[in-house]
């Protein structure tokens, strides 16, 4: 699949924010941060910042943004139509709880109440999203059970990281943060080792054989084009990465997203000065930033849409 | 509305026979032609006259060989939208614009309130979307729902531009949920099939196979009577008696 | 929610108006209804009336719109100002364009006429361009024939006196059997496809005989992957087998042709090989009821088939079919003698034999239409053979073409097949005599026209256009030794011959919609060099003035030095007469108009039009009336009307008279054109049932056809399958006669002409050399030579082309799929990817034709994949064959007819090195458009 960078970009920044988010309403449900107003400006703002920034990057990936609003209309069978849904509902109580831990409460157990109710919204809302892709059977490589998962384990990582950033910045005991992200972090690497393990393994059952119906007569070769440019479908469902080039990105991703901040977790329980652990810190989120980009990435271009075994014959 | 419609008797379609189809793109360009200014008009073009050529076209004509050595075949094959019972491109759609009708089974696309989110079009193992690059919104075929009740056209004019074109005739329309149609009875006479029925989405439209060739791996024809050689001698010492001979009746 | 569904507006009219027309998108004539909105094109669709394709469109047809409008359309009559080929050009008036123009024809009409080369590409008005050059004076005529299929109109015509495509059809609904030969899109395209579909449905059996399986042979019943220019070597053996079988129509043979016609059989003597004839020149046979030498023409004779029969002066003479059959009877065309040059199978040799065999004789039609024979026997049905076949350039453009075409009609006539029910027949103004009477005309002197039309066919030495050194008097050598029953001319040559002054220079060549400066000529660079090639002594190019007109930015375009823009096929007004290039059907002939149905947006002319304004300004007899003025003042529309070619008989057949009431015959009538366009642009006329078969010998059709002018008299046409003027060519080049040919050209003559049909293996050329490939062409369906790149929509679907292989021999090669490849002849290398695949003979590669497109041509990007990844083969075809003995270099072309001989082509195929793939080779300058020029001042 096309890897869009709106797209990529989009799932990378609101799953980090609605990560970073469900760990502060954490935070604040268990008291394990005090209410400091800095921080809690920072790091909602960040979240907040970066769930928009993605949900405003998803809508440039639509052919008319401006009619963005229509998407809310079908959560009834559409998993995108629930992810726009459940992402203005989880403002609700993000906005509540970032409202109250920064300005303090107006009403009262405002910060518990929206706390609560800020994880579970926040998580439908990363589930939502992974199930549109995970809810496409003609995308192998996405339609897996460990996809939506994946996400959400991701979001909680990603947001972990900037967590640790967070209040190792702001001078907040972020013990608790590291050894909540260092498991996170090492969940994401086994999951996604299962899942490659899982795609690169999977019987590819659709063939061009059973699209074309002609079987019955040998395999199925393309001969000609409909068209001797790409087309739409071709650029949209035919991205084609290289195996050894996909190998490679993989293990980069790895390295950068689950091996250098798993690391950078363990440094940051040692007794480092401050100034060297919010270079850690910082090391770490740009190296999960990078790692998270080329496994969203690799999520795109390793996928193949069974549309193309009209285009090249072979399965899918 | 992307939740399905009651299911209905009425399921019009498409049968397709891959063993008329000589790949000549007339389907394709009539479609192209008539959408241009039909339905889902305008087909935009991108750099038409460029380095990158590409353009919405709502059904488009792949060759394939099949097999090997001398049981090979070429076969052409037109493909467009399927308009499945049962289609993931309406479900998945987040606005409703993606649509199958009730009252005959088309699924079409509402040009008003697609939002080109492109997410239909991964849904759809036919690739039967094409996302419009300068109208920004999705299209695909529309049965031409613009011709087939149009009445200003002549009665027999009111079937889709694809099957009016079709030079060899390889294109059929009609009502595929009738078992009486002429289209199904195509259909059952030449066991007809759907394109990756293992997907599960319940096509419409119906392709023809290829019929069995009538060549060396065929069942030897019958042989024509042959004239009894009744002299000896050369070949053409016998073709020569038997021409004499003949003309003399 | 309740199910809610937009409202979607489901009655919209097409159109505000809708004008009938004909396509011209290829040459087919298809009828088509233009959808106007606003005065602007909206949609093309079908005419349903219309007896060609019957309401369906093509994918060319349907595209008509981006053609219009295609961004390449010149806009203005252009004046060369740079260096040819550079592009540059200034718009003038239209007014400077024809004074020019003029004033260079009207000097050359007064020093030398022939000197005026006029060549017209693929213009369908022959009649009108024909008729301009032999009132201008110039035996240098002719349209693209010579490089498109003459083979097989002149086979055909020599023969039987039609051929394939609008001079014929298979009897579709009655036939049993059906095969194509060399087939891939051609001009009769739609018929060919309706008719296609029904005969699957019909289970009627399609074999298609070509190289390559894709479109037709796909859907076939039977393909049959010949190696190239081995089907007149097929065909051959299926006549064996036929035989050998005794599977002929002997009574067809003896009713219809000459079989029985008694030949010479006296070797050295001046008419050895020649009929024997009596004092009147009538043929004898033997009268085996009489026992004696009697008029074959006559119809109550029993002429015997074989045998040896002493003639008056004591020498012996045979039926022509013994020896006929003694050629085909021999072990070289036995079905296993053939197999490995063709790359068939014996058995499937015999087997098509024996399916032929049973069609043809255990499938017989009858039908209960009584008819009256020429000789005034009444028949009481109808009975026919119903076996048919079409063929096309994959027979015609090699350099064996005319005999192997000759071959096939042998075949169809043997089994019966011609102008029966079920079999192969005529559409009017076809069947035509048998040889066709007309003969090419001399050159002529200043001011004057010429004395004929210039093309015609030959009959033997006298005929030929020659001096009395034996030298060629056309600029393309046409009717001269090098290609005496050259129909159709040699355009392919005009460029490389009136460059290199053989036979001489010209002063004026004035092209029509050819592209002679890309895919319609071979060997691309030389050509360029030719038209670019300046005189040493004088500084002037060799070709000093170049007249061109088309309607697009094509490459020819940067190559001429006056421009003339032609409209679109939708801004003009044109027919498609029974003098020229018809639509008729096997029941009746049809002819059909063009009317404008938009007018130009721009300072464009029909061509027509300007050609009559020309032969105006020229005064040229016929354009101008007694007292000087334009005879045809409103230009083609005028002339359609207007213009008789002999009294009563014109452009168009229908509503003529003044009442309009006529047919075929009669006064113009200024209202005929109104009468067409109401009728949906054409007219069909019906012939009566009795008259629509055995048209060659048939009462009741003959003398409607002389009634009409098809023919000069109501007598039968003989199908001539011993071609005597072959032997009185071969019997010139043995040295009898006055006009002989030159020393050098005499063993070519003995060789080829033989009257009889046989198998050659094309020049330069031995089948089975394990290092060559056959290399050859198929024009796409959806594309037309190279119009289709400017057509926005078309070159969406195929904008490059690679190079296709069998598959097992390219792995014996190291070659995958989507390598890329160096391919080689004697004359230069192409380079291109490669597609592998199986439906394909395995020693021929092939790719699609005219895709590759130089450059900036058609107003395409420098990107374009046309220039980048597309190619053409015809950088590796020579026009001219390497020297000769005595030094000659004959064109490569068929050596009867001229027909070039694009797909003799052989090459060697090597992969080329990590570093060259990406990009075709050759690439050329890029063009400069001429499109950027401005009006009045160079750019």
């Amino acid at each position: 699949m096309h890897p869009a960078y709106s797209v990529i970009v989009f799932t990378i920044a609101s799953g980090a924010g609605y990560g970073l988010l469900i760990w502060l309403a954490i935070a604040a449900l268990l008291n394990l941060v005090p209410r400091d107003p800095v921080l809690g400006f920072f790091g909602f703002g960040l979240a907040l910042a970066l769930i928009t920034t993605g949900l405003l990057a998803s809508t440039l990936h639509l052919g008319r943004p401006a009619r963005a609003w229509r998407a809310l209309a079908q959560w009834k069978s559409s998993w995108l139509s629930r992810e726009g849904v459940a992402a203005i509902v989880t403002y609700v109580p993000a906005g509540a709880l970032a409202l109250a831990w920064v300005f303090g409460e107006f009403v009262p157990r405002q910060i518990a109440a929206s706390a609560a109710l800020a994880v579970p919204c926040a998580l439908a809302t990363i589930w939502c999203t992974g199930m549109i892709y995970a809810s496409l059977p003609t995308i192998r490589a996405w339609h897996q059970p460990l996809v939506a998962p994946v996400y959400v384990v991701l979001g909680l990582a990603t947001g972990g990281v900037l967590l640790c950033l967070l209040l190792a910045n702001f001078g907040h005991e972020f013990r608790w943060a590291a050894i909540a992200t260092v498991p996170a972090l090492a969940l994401g690497a086994i999951l996604k080792r299962l899942y490659w393990s899982a795609i690169d393994n999977a019987e590819r059952t659709y063939t061009a054989e059973a699209a074309t119906g002609l079987g019955q007569f040998g395999t199925v070769r393309p001969l000609d084009p409909p068209h001797t440019q790409p087309n739409f479908v071709m650029r949209e469902m035919g991205y084609q990465v290289a195996r050894r080039h996909a190998e490679r990105l993989r293990h980069l991703s790895v390295a950068l997203l689950f091996l250098v901040p798993a690391v950078a977790g363990l440094m940051l329980l040692m007794n480092l000065p401050n100034s060297m652990q919010i270079v850690i810190a910082v090391v770490s989120a740009v190296s999960a930033s990078f790692g998270v980009l080329v496994e969203r990435w690799l999520f795109f271009a390793e996928a193949e849409h069974v549309v193309m075994v009209y285009y090249r014959g072979g399965s899918a | 509305m992307t939740s399905l419609p009651e299911p209905n008797q009425k399921k019009l379609g498409l049968v397709i026979d891959l063993d008329t189809c000589v790949g000549c793109q007339a389907c394709a360009t009539s479609c192209k032609e008539w959408n241009a200014g039909g339905y889902s008009a305008p087909l935009t073009d991108q750099d038409a006259h460029g380095g990158d050529p590409h353009g919405t076209w709502l059904n488009r004509v792949h060759s394939y060989e099949v097999g090997d050595g001398g049981g090979s075949r070429t076969v052409h094959f037109p493909r467009s939208c399927l308009h499945c019972e049962t289609p993931a491109c309406v479900t998945v759609c987040p606005t409703g614009a993606s649509y199958k009708r009730e009252s005959d089974g088309i699924v079409l696309v509402n040009p008003d309130t697609c939002i080109g989110c492109k997410l239909c079009s991964w849904a759809c193992p036919y690739g039967a979307r094409e996302y419009d690059y300068d109208d920004g919104v999705m299209k695909k075929c529309t049965l031409c729902v613009d011709r087939i009740y149009n009445e200003t056209f002549e009665p027999g004019d009111r079937i889709p531009a694809c099957v009016r074109a079709c030079p060899t005739g390889a294109r059929h329309f009609g009502d595929l949920g009738d078992p009486d149609s002429a289209v199904s009875q195509l259909v059952k006479e030449r066991e007809g099939f759907d394109l990756m029925p293992a997907m599960g989405f319940k096509p419409v439209n119906k392709y023809l196979p290829p019929r069995p060739r009538r060549d060396h791996s065929a069942a030897p024809t019958p042989q024509a009577t042959e004239q009894p050689v009744t002299s000896s001698g050369s070949l053409a010492d016998r073709f020569f008696a038997w021409a004499d001979k003949t003309l003399a009746r | 929610m309740a199910h809610h569904e937009p409202d979607i507006a489901l009655s919209e009219p097409s159109a505000d108006e809708i004008k009938t027309t004909t396509c011209y998108m290829c040459a087919c004539r298809c009828g088509i209804r233009v959808h106007l909105k606003g005065g602007r094109v909206h949609y093309i669709d079908g005419n349903r009336d219309h007896p060609v394709n019957r309401g369906v469109i093509c994918g060319k047809g349907a595209s008509g719109i981006m053609t219009h409008t295609s961004p390449s359309r010149l806009r203005a009559p252009l004046k060369r100002v740079g260096p040819r080929g550079s592009g540059d050009f200034v718009e003038i008036s239209w007014d400077e364009a024809l004074e020019t123009a003029t004033s260079w024809l009207r000097d050359v009409r007064a020093r030398d006429p022939s000197k005026l080369a006029f060549f017209t590409g693929r213009d369908q008005s022959q009649a009108l361009t024909g008729w301009f050059a032999q009132q201008y004076g110039t035996q240098n005529f002719a349209a693209h024939g010579g490089f498109c299929s003459v083979n097989m109109a002149a086979a055909g015509l020599y023969t039987f006196g039609g051929s394939f495509w609008e001079f014929g059809e298979p009897d579709w609904e009655r036939t049993r059997y059906f095969m194509l030969f060399g087939v891939a899109e051609d001009h009769a395209s739609n018929p060919l496809k309706i008719e296609l579909g029904k005969l699957k449905s019909r289970g009627v059996k399609v074999v298609a005989v070509n190289p390559v399986r894709t479109g037709y042979g796909a859907i076939a019943d039977e393909w049959v992957g010949i190696r190239p220019g081995t089907d007149g070597l097929f065909v051959g053996a299926l006549i064996h087998e036929l035989m050998r079988a005794q599977k002929i129509d002997l009574e067809y043979l003896v009713r219809f042709t000459n079989a029985h016609w008694l030949v010479i059989d006296a070797p050295g003597d001046a008419d050895d090989g020649m009929f024997a004839r009596d004092a009147d020149g009538k043929p004898f046979a033997f009268d085996k009821t009489a026992g004696a030498l009697a008029d074959a023409t006559r119809a109550d004779i029993a002429p015997a088939l074989v045998g040896t029969f002493k003639l008056a002066d004591g020498r012996n003479a045979r039926p022509s079919f013994a020896s006929i059959a003694e050629r085909f009877l021999a072990d070289e065309y036995s079905p296993d003698k053939v197999a490995a040059v063709t790359a068939i199978t014996a058995d499937t040799i015999r087997r098509i034999a024996r399916e032929l065999a049973q069609a043809a004789f255990e499938q017989q039609v009858t039908l209960d239409i009584p008819w009256t024979d020429w000789a005034g026997r009444r028949h009481d049905r109808t009975v026919g053979r119903p076996v048919s076949m079409h063929a096309m350039r994959g027979i015609s453009a090699h350099s064996n073409g005319f005999q192997t075409c000759r071959m096939l009609h042998l075949l169809q006539i043997l089994l019966g097949s011609i102008d029966c029910p079920g079999g192969f027949r005529y559409k009017a103004p076809f069947p035509r005599p048998t040889p066709p009477p007309n003969r090419p005309a001399r050159p002529s002197e200043p001011n004057t026209p010429l004395k004929g039309a210039p093309l015609g066919f030959p009959q033997g030495p006298e005929d030929l256009l020659v001096d009395p050194g034996g030298k060629a008097q056309r600029i393309d050598k046409a009717y001269s030794w090098d290609a005496p029953l050259a129909a159709h001319g040699l355009m392919h040559m005009v460029i490389t011959n009136a460059a290199n002054a053989d036979p001489y220079p010209v002063d004026v060549l004035f092209l029509y919609m050819a592209n002679m400066s890309w895919n319609s000529s071979m060997n691309i660079p030389a050509v360029l060099r030719h038209l670019t090639a300046k005189d040493e002594k004088t500084g002037e190019y060799k070709i000093p003035k170049i007249i061109y007109s088309d309607a697009y930015s094509s490459e020819m375009v940067a190559y001429a030095d006056l421009i003339l823009p032609d409209t679109t096929y939708l801004e003009r007004w044109d027919c498609i007469s029974l003098l020229d290039r018809p639509i008729s059907t096997a029941d009746g002939p049809a002819d059909a108009i063009r009317q404008p149905v938009v007018a130009p947006d721009r300072d464009v002319r029909a061509f027509q039009s300007v050609l009559l304004d020309l032969g105006a300004r020229l005064r040229l007899p016929g354009f101008v009336t007694d007292t000087g003025a334009p005879r045809y003042p409103a230009g083609y529309s005028d002339y359609i009307i207007h213009h008789e070619r002999s009294p009563g008989i014109g452009s168009l057949a229908a509503f003529r008279g003044e009442d309009g009431k006529s047919y075929g015959r009669g006064a113009p009538n200024t209202k005929q054109l109104d009468s067409y366009i109401a009728g949906g642009c054409f007219h069909e006329h019906h012939l009566a049932p009795e008259q629509h078969y055995y048209k060659h010998a048939n009462k009741a059709y003959l003398e409607w056809a002389k009634d009409m002018g098809f023919i000069p008299a109501a007598v039968p046409m003989t199908f001539q399958l011993y071609l005597e003027p072959l032997q009185k060519f071969r019997q010139a080049a043995r040295g009898h006669g006055a006009i002989k040919p030159p020393a050098s050209h005499r063993a070519r003559i003995e060789k080829y002409f033989d009257p009889i049909p046989f198998w050659y293996p094309p020049f330069d050329s031995e089948p089975g050399e394990s290092e060559t490939f056959s290399a050859i062409t198929q024009r796409p369906m959806h594309m037309y030579h190279s119009w289709g790149s400017h057509n926005g929509w078309l070159r969406q679907i195929t904008a490059e082309n690679c190079l296709y292989m069998a598959r097992a021999r390219a792995k014996k090669l190291g070659i995958a799929d989507g390598d890329w490849v160096w391919l080689a002849s004697a004359l230069g290398r192409v380079k291109g990817r490669v597609k592998l695949m199986e439906g394909v003979n395995p020693d021929t590669v092939w790719t699609w034709n005219a895709i590759g497109r130089r450059a900036r041509a058609a107003a395409l990007d420098t990107d374009a994949p046309e220039a980048t990844r597309g190619f053409l083969l015809n950088h590796l075809i020579a026009e001219l064959l390497p020297e000769r003995e005595g030094g000659y270099r004959f064109s490569n072309s068929d050596p009867i007819t001229g027909q070039a001989a694009w797909y003799d082509l052989r090459v060697t195929i090597e992969k080329a090195a990590p570093d060259e793939v990406g990009e075709t080779f050759p690439q050329f300058v890029p063009l400069h458009s001429p499109l950027l020029a401005n009006a009045g001042a160079p750019p």
